[in-house]
């Protein structure tokens, strides 16, 4: 740099805004990432309890499938195999919460939370990121090893082209935005709600059912499943599986995508528009 | 027998900390490291120490929430750690920074419950809410919801609902937190209250001297897990080897003066500050400076007891 | 030695009382265990009903709230309809019998999540400190900590599970004898108690390893969803495993044998289907035991 100007007389250059906001965001995914790093016990409590599930599940599964084979598309490996990525999805994306709101729920109780909305940064910024930092160590650590255990118990699809664990990992990071938008949706609620718990509550079993976790939605009848199928439920789990499993290869593959993305943007401006209502409400009443 | 009575009671913890990435050593902490006194009925006793120096471990194991890892402890006549509930009935407790009132609920409501897990007897427990509501103003409070109180007010409920049963003995933790000037003197006023009138022994920290100053005729400085001061509040000055000041106005501005048994601290204009240890009279310091020195004007200062722990602290640390 | 002062202190029947007095055996021992139980259920009862004012001061919110999860629990069953809608019998076991095992094991988790089931935020009172708090009063702390945040709210879940019940034992093709009309409401009871006491004893883990909490959902919801579906679905070893380990089994399964007049696929002993209570017992001792030890340990008596 030749220019020797004093710094206050510089004009602002939007471009070194941004790189700072970036890294602001980025330090703040690697705290989250080694905060979570730190509960051992929690991780390893979690694993075993994905595991277990995974395996009742699946035991289902295979009951299911030797009496209607080829059921929904998918053949008795593939079915078992759908299980035990979504079990290895249900931590990544926290569809079954532990998530930051749990984080923002103790923020609301201590009345820290109007607060938040002052801050410099954006308080969605914040979050999201904070949330991708424990969603990346939760897919690295908690992700692993049901997949593991699955290929280990049972018969397991492992994708043929290299290509697929690609999309696969770009699809689980659109998940995960998703998962946000709605979870951030819902935490948003407490500042209208006393039971913002009971909210949760309510939305995890819709979750959990119009993800495909439990049941896959190609098996729900009629207009529930094509409705169940364009919701924004099936990019937690549903659309990130079936890439797994390559029913969509190639270009085949932008569809889903496609509909992960689209619901990911949608998610997050509707965070912002409550997020704004939110300030407002604060800036009124005072918190 | 003494209402509180500690000897020898000692409490370690094991600490387990990551010494590497799967190693993890552990180590002994002595929490309480040999601590006994005696608390007769009927005293208010100021226990002050810094931040871990083992106050809120004696706490706990005084209201049987801890077990001493050795010692003798004895609480109205009995064991704490065995008979933890029956001594339950017999102590109050009160934390500053934590709330036992029901969130959402009106205050009355709190009360009623404990009426109903202490067991106390229709009448009595009329005849201390009635006392408590009018020595803690509580009267408009009672059917406000707990969250809608300020703190000085909350604190006010804590105290009544911790007295409701009777307790021979009131352990308050921090009672004064974070609480205005007003509502400070409020609180201490009824403590003194309870502690002249009803007799109730009162056991409390707390980071806030004035509120040792104005209650308690005894106080207890903790360090490291031992009693490093145990007596009155004018022997804390003596043993803490603080010093008083004296300030003179002269009828003219001197360099600073020379007086035997004092020395000059401060100089401003005409008037000085000598300090002079707390255990010696003023009076032949003054009269010296009387007899070299044109004197206009002279005030003696006490030391501020904050000065005086301040410098406890710190010969224990170093000792 | 009197308390001086202007209202004079008197000595209730309540501050004679001692806690854990030891007594001997015989009816004196039984007598006091009797009172010290009815104690216990009794602070649970204030302390419940204080929460559940609580959540009272905000009706509107609560109504809405227990409607939705009425509404929403029947999604849980809906995967089961759906599963039926493509095959005929799962396991070789049909719909209704499949309801009998979902109504059966979503009542006992249920209630036991609803009566008890706060216990599993053990870790989080001790970070918090409210277990102290509970500790000083003259009431159980398990009854306290059981209490602590009740919600009626959760009812939505057994509620519904007694509904698929009911349409179950409707619809089932079975005989009713009077043993296996009795055996319905003793595995209710037995069920809720066995897993209550999981809920416990996997939570005092907690009292060791305060970020364990998410370790007993596979034995509580997970073991209620294994419940949900046929033994013959299952491996045996896993089968072996959930009646002789961790006694789940007895929640529903064997008895269900009994009750749908279905053959035992480990082919064990008929007593085993009637032994629920046993089971219960068992497991509501060993979650006591969890219990003291891991409250013995938090407090620091000896080792």
């Amino acid at each position: 740099m030749l220019n020797a100007a004093p710094a206050e007389t510089r004009p602002p250059d939007p471009r070194a805004d941004l790189t700072a906001s970036l890294g602001l965001y980025a330090s703040v995914a690697r705290g989250a990432f080694r905060r979570y790093s730190t509960y051992r016990a929690a991780t390893l409590a979690g694993t075993v309890t994905n595991t277990v599930f995974g395996c009742i599940l699946a035991y289902t599964f295979v009951a299911l499938w030797r009496a209607r084979p080829d059921l929904g598309g998918y053949d008795l490996d593939q079915a078992v195999t759908f299980i035990w990525v979504c079990q290895a999805l249900m931590p990544t994306t926290a569809i079954f919460g532990g998530g930051f709101e749990n984080d923002v729920q103790t923020r609301f109780r201590s009345g820290d939370i109007a607060v938040d909305l002052y801050r410099p940064v954006d308080f969605q910024g914040w979050w999201l990121a904070s949330d991708l930092g424990r969603a990346g160590y939760h897919l690295l650590v908690r992700g692993g090893a049901p997949l593991l255990a699955g290929s280990l118990l049972f018969h397991f699809r492992l994708p043929e082209r290299p290509l697929t664990w690609l999309v696969f990992l770009l699809s689980v990071l659109l998940a995960e935005v998703v998962s946000f938008g709605l979870r951030f949706l819902v935490a948003l609620t407490g500042f209208w709600l006393h039971d913002s718990d009971g909210v949760r509550s309510v939305t995890l079993v819709v979750a959990m059912f119009l993800s495909g976790m439990l049941l896959p939605l190609t098996l729900f009848p009629g207009w529930l499943g094509e409705l169940a199928r364009v919701l924004p439920w099936a990019a937690l789990a549903q659309v990130p599986a079936d890439l797994f499993l390559e029913h969509a290869t190639g270009p085949a593959v932008l569809g889903p995508l496609g509909l992960q993305l689209g619901w990911a943007a949608a998610l997050i401006g509707a965070g912002r528009g409550v997020q704004a209502l939110a300030t407002r409400k604060v800036v009124v009443q005072g918190g | 027998m003494a209402l509180i009575e500690l000897r020898d009671v000692r409490r370690t913890f094991t600490v387990r900390a990551r010494a590497g990435r799967f190693s993890r050593t552990k180590r002994e902490v002595r929490a309480v490291d040999g601590l006994s006194f005696d608390v007769e009925a009927g005293e208010c006793v100021g226990y002050i120490g810094p931040n871990g120096a083992g106050k809120s471990t004696t706490i706990k194991m005084l209201t049987g929430i801890l077990v001493p890892s050795s010692g003798r402890l004895r609480v109205a006549g009995v064991d704490p750690a065995r008979e933890r509930v029956a001594l339950a009935r017999r102590i109050g407790v009160v934390f500053g920074q934590r709330t036992t009132l029901w969130w959402d609920l009106p205050l009355r409501d709190s009360f009623e419950l404990a009426r109903r897990i202490y067991r106390i007897p229709d009448h009595r427990y009329r005849e201390n809410l009635d006392r408590c509501v009018e020595l803690l103003d509580l009267g408009e409070l009672l059917d406000t919801p707990v969250r809608q109180l300020s703190l000085g007010q909350r604190m006010r409920g804590d105290l009544a609902a911790a007295l409701l049963h009777d307790p021979r003995v009131l352990y308050l933790d921090e009672p004064t937190i974070g609480l205005d000037v007003v509502s400070k003197g409020k609180v201490r006023e009824f403590l003194r209250e309870v502690n002249r009138d009803r007799g109730t022994t009162v056991l409390l920290t707390t980071h806030d001297l004035t509120d040792i100053e104005q209650l308690c005729d005894r106080v207890m400085v903790i360090d490291h897990g031992r009693v490093v001061y145990d007596g009155g509040l004018d022997g804390l000055h003596a043993t803490g080897r603080s010093e008083r000041t004296l300030v003179v106005d002269l009828a003219e501005a001197r360099p600073p003066i020379e007086v035997a048994g004092a020395r000059v601290v401060k100089v401003e204009g005409p008037r000085q500050w000598l300090a002079f240890p707390s255990r010696q009279s003023a009076a032949p310091i003054v009269s010296a400076v009387a007899e070299r020195y044109p004197l206009v004007d002279l005030s003696v200062r006490e030391p501020a007891i904050e000065d005086v722990i301040a410098r406890m602290y710190a010969e224990v640390a170093i000792g | 030695m009197a308390d001086p002062g202007l209202v004079p202190a008197p000595s209730g029947p309540g501050s004679a009382r001692t806690g854990f007095a030891r007594t001997g055996p015989g009816w004196a021992g039984v007598r006091s265990g009797v009172a010290r139980a009815r104690w216990a259920a009794r602070s649970w009862w204030l302390c419940a009903a204080m929460w559940t004012r609580s959540t009272m001061s905000y009706r509107a919110s609560f109504a809405m709230m227990l409607a939705a999860n009425l509404v929403i629990a029947f999604l849980d069953f809906a995967v089961i309809i759906l599963m039926f809608r493509h095959t005929d019998t799962l396991g070789g076991w049909n719909l209704p019998e499949l309801g009998f095992l979902y109504g059966t094991s979503g009542f006992a988790l249920g209630m036991a999540n609803l009566l008890i089931g706060s216990v599993d935020a053990l870790g989080e009172r001790i970070r918090t400190g409210t277990l102290d708090v509970m500790l000083i009063r003259p009431a159980p702390a398990l009854a306290q900590l059981c209490a602590e945040r009740f919600s009626l709210r959760r009812i939505g879940r057994p509620v519904q599970a007694a509904a698929v019940l009911a349409w179950s034992l409707a619809a089932l093709d079975v005989r009713w004898t009077w043993d296996r009309v009795l055996l319905v409401p003793v595995l209710l009871l037995c069920g809720t108690a066995i897993f209550g006491a999981i809920w416990v004893g996997f939570a005092c883990l907690q009292f060791w390893w305060g970020e364990a909490e998410e370790l007993q959902n596979s034995f509580t919801y997970g073991g209620g969803l294994m419940l949900q579906y046929p033994p013959t679905v299952f491996a045996k070893d896993l089968v072996l495993g959930v009646v002789f380990g961790v006694p789940l089994a007895f929640v529903n399964w064997l008895p269900a044998l009994r009750v749908l007049g279905r053959p035992d696929p480990l082919g064990l002993p008929t007593a085993f289907q009637y032994a629920s209570p046993v089971a219960a017992a068992l497991c509501v001792a060993v979650a006591g035991f969890a219990w003291r030890a891991g409250l013995r340990a938090y407090r620091g008596t000896g080792s």
